[in-house]
């Protein structure tokens, strides 16, 4: 492996300054489960690893109705969150799907966005929760929203001497619930073949979800049942992982169901419409056609997991339960 | 780039391979003495390791797993395919499994370290779940095994009495060719106090 010096400076303010001193020639590393396989693989030869595991304060998740997520999070700890998984359970979904025990123990949040992977499992989640970056650099400091933060494949917006300091998700509107699915070829240790995240707000007022209907039958014959009352999607967001060079949302589909009486038909046109938004490519790992195909699955089947999710608040509706 | 490098392995005339690293600079690049100077100079970290205060000097750029079997000379960990997909050199830090392969060694500084040869007691005696991996046939050609039996540790260390999918998903990281993984979930239900 490629020799580089490796520097761990113990607050924020002097990672910056290394950072600027180094230039090109320095590179950023959270826990390095990408970073370290970039170099053993020769695709980047940094002379100079800067760790920002020293810097204290980094690695706490808060919540006050705001979520905040510091960039060297593990993907563990997201998974060992009580509060993530009930009120943004896209996200849990997300890296309980990602790599292995082993690598969630050292990967961060913060470096799977800043990877830029088109493949990144936490993209599309924090795409539908709204998240924003808090970044910083010795010019100041900026907000960027995680639909602007996305480049190309393996590029974010972010510029030389820049540091993600933090994760903002914005309290979500009452009766609101997210899933995300990693459509993949095994269940561990896979790059997904797609990943697809929905988020539903609901006027629950109208849904007295006490009965016993609710209690316990399948989601899809509640939509059934629902038609008649007026269960009405107030807020929606769909996002796509690997349906296009960079983590997409799909807004035509969205304008198609914000705001409209929620019914088993206009979900399957929603999630037709985002399969025909997205820009899937031929890969190792599937082709264009299966993806926009699976798209078209896949999109209902979260949005009708949120739904499921936001009626049943009080219960764990497991993602690996399709239904 | 502008430095290229090429390492040349050459074989030493002792017992030991010894490898020496030759750094050749391309004719347009910029002589750039400090960074060189830089990169050799090595950094001490101090850790626990399976019970013992280590100090020792390295150099940066090493991983956990290099540190381990090379400069410490502990080769029950072992190399798969050094890229963190097949788990044969997980180790504990602080408890926790991590893929030795693509971890910085720099990083252990402060934290502690177990690995398979930190399981053995003070009387010699193996860990509860080796001798269960032992008597349910858990181990064939073995590579794995050290890795796996980690992984299981800080399964059983968080969640003593795991189910058969808990089981599976705490192994998951860990890949074995062999066994079909049925004998060590066997094994890990058998240390746990369920079989």
């Amino acid at each position: 492996m490629k020799r580089f010096d490796y520097l761990k400076p113990k607050t924020i303010e002097e990672a910056l300054s290394l950072l600027n001193q180094y230039g090109k020639k320095a590179m950023l590393i959270a826990g390095g489960t990408d970073v370290i396989v970039m170099i053993k693989q020769k695709t980047m030869a940094p002379d100079v690893l800067i760790s920002l595991q020293g810097i204290p304060g980094l690695d706490q998740i808060e919540y006050d109705g705001t979520l905040r997520i510091g960039p060297m999070v593990t993907h563990r700890a997201i998974e060992k969150s009580e509060v993530i998984r009930k009120e943004f359970s896209a996200l849990a979904d997300a890296v309980e799907a990602l790599g292995s025990i082993q690598i969630r123990n050292v990967a961060t949040i913060g470096g799977n966005i800043c990877t830029a992977a088109p493949s990144a499992d936490t993209a599309s989640p924090l795409l539908v929760l709204g998240a924003q970056a808090k970044v910083k650099s010795l010019k100041g400091e900026r907000t960027i929203p995680i639909e602007e933060f996305f480049k190309g494949p393996g590029e974010t917006v972010l510029k030389e001497g820049e540091i993600v300091t933090e994760l903002v998700i914005p309290k979500p509107l009452p009766f609101t619930a997210s899933a995300y699915w990693k459509h993949q070829r095994r269940l561990a240790l896979d790059l997904p073949i797609l990943g697809v995240s929905t988020l539903i707000s609901l006027n629950k007022d109208t849904v007295s979800c006490s009965d016993m209907l609710c209690a316990s039958s399948p989601i899809s014959s509640i939509l059934h049942t629902m038609e008649q009352d007026e269960l009405v999607c107030k807020e929606v967001r769909i996002a796509l992982g690997v349906a296009a060079p960079t983590p997409m949302r799909a807004i035509k589909a969205e304008k198609l169901l914000r705001g409209k009486k929620i019914s088993d038909e206009l979900l399957e046109e929603v999630a037709k419409t985002a399969s025909e938004e997205a820009q899937p490519r031929d890969s190792i790992r599937g082709e264009a056609w299966y993806r926009r195909d699976m798209i078209r699955v896949l999109v209902k089947r979260m949005a009708m997991k949120s739904i499921e999710r936001a009626l049943r608040p009080e219960e764990t509706v497991l993602p690996v339960r399709l239904w | 780039m502008v430095v290229k490098e090429i390492i040349r392995p050459v074989l030493g005339t002792g017992p030991t391979f010894k490898f020496y690293y030759c750094r050749v600079r391309s004719p347009s690049a910029p002589f750039q003495g400090d960074m060189e100077e830089n990169l050799m100079v090595k950094q001490t970290i101090r850790f626990i390791l399976n019970g013992e205060p280590v100090q020792m000097e390295i150099e940066p750029h090493l991983t956990l797993l290099q540190l381990l079997r090379e400069k410490l000379e502990l080769i029950g960990t072992k190399e798969g395919c050094g890229m963190g997909e097949c788990g044969a050199c997980t180790v504990l830090l602080d408890g926790k499994t991590v893929n030795s392969c693509i971890f910085p060694a720099m990083e252990v500084d402060g934290k502690s370290v177990t690995t398979i040869e930190g399981l053995i007691d003070a009387q010699g005696n193996l860990h509860p779940i080796q001798k269960a991996f032992i008597e349910y046939g858990a181990i064939q050609c073995g590579f794995c095994t050290p890795g796996m039996v980690l992984s299981a540790k800080a399964l059983l260390d968080e969640n003593p009495k795991p189910t058969e999918d808990e089981i599976r998903n705490g192994i998951a990281g860990n890949l074995c060719r062999c066994t079909g993984y049925i004998q060590i979930v066997q094994a890990i239900k058998a240390a746990s106090g369920q079989l």
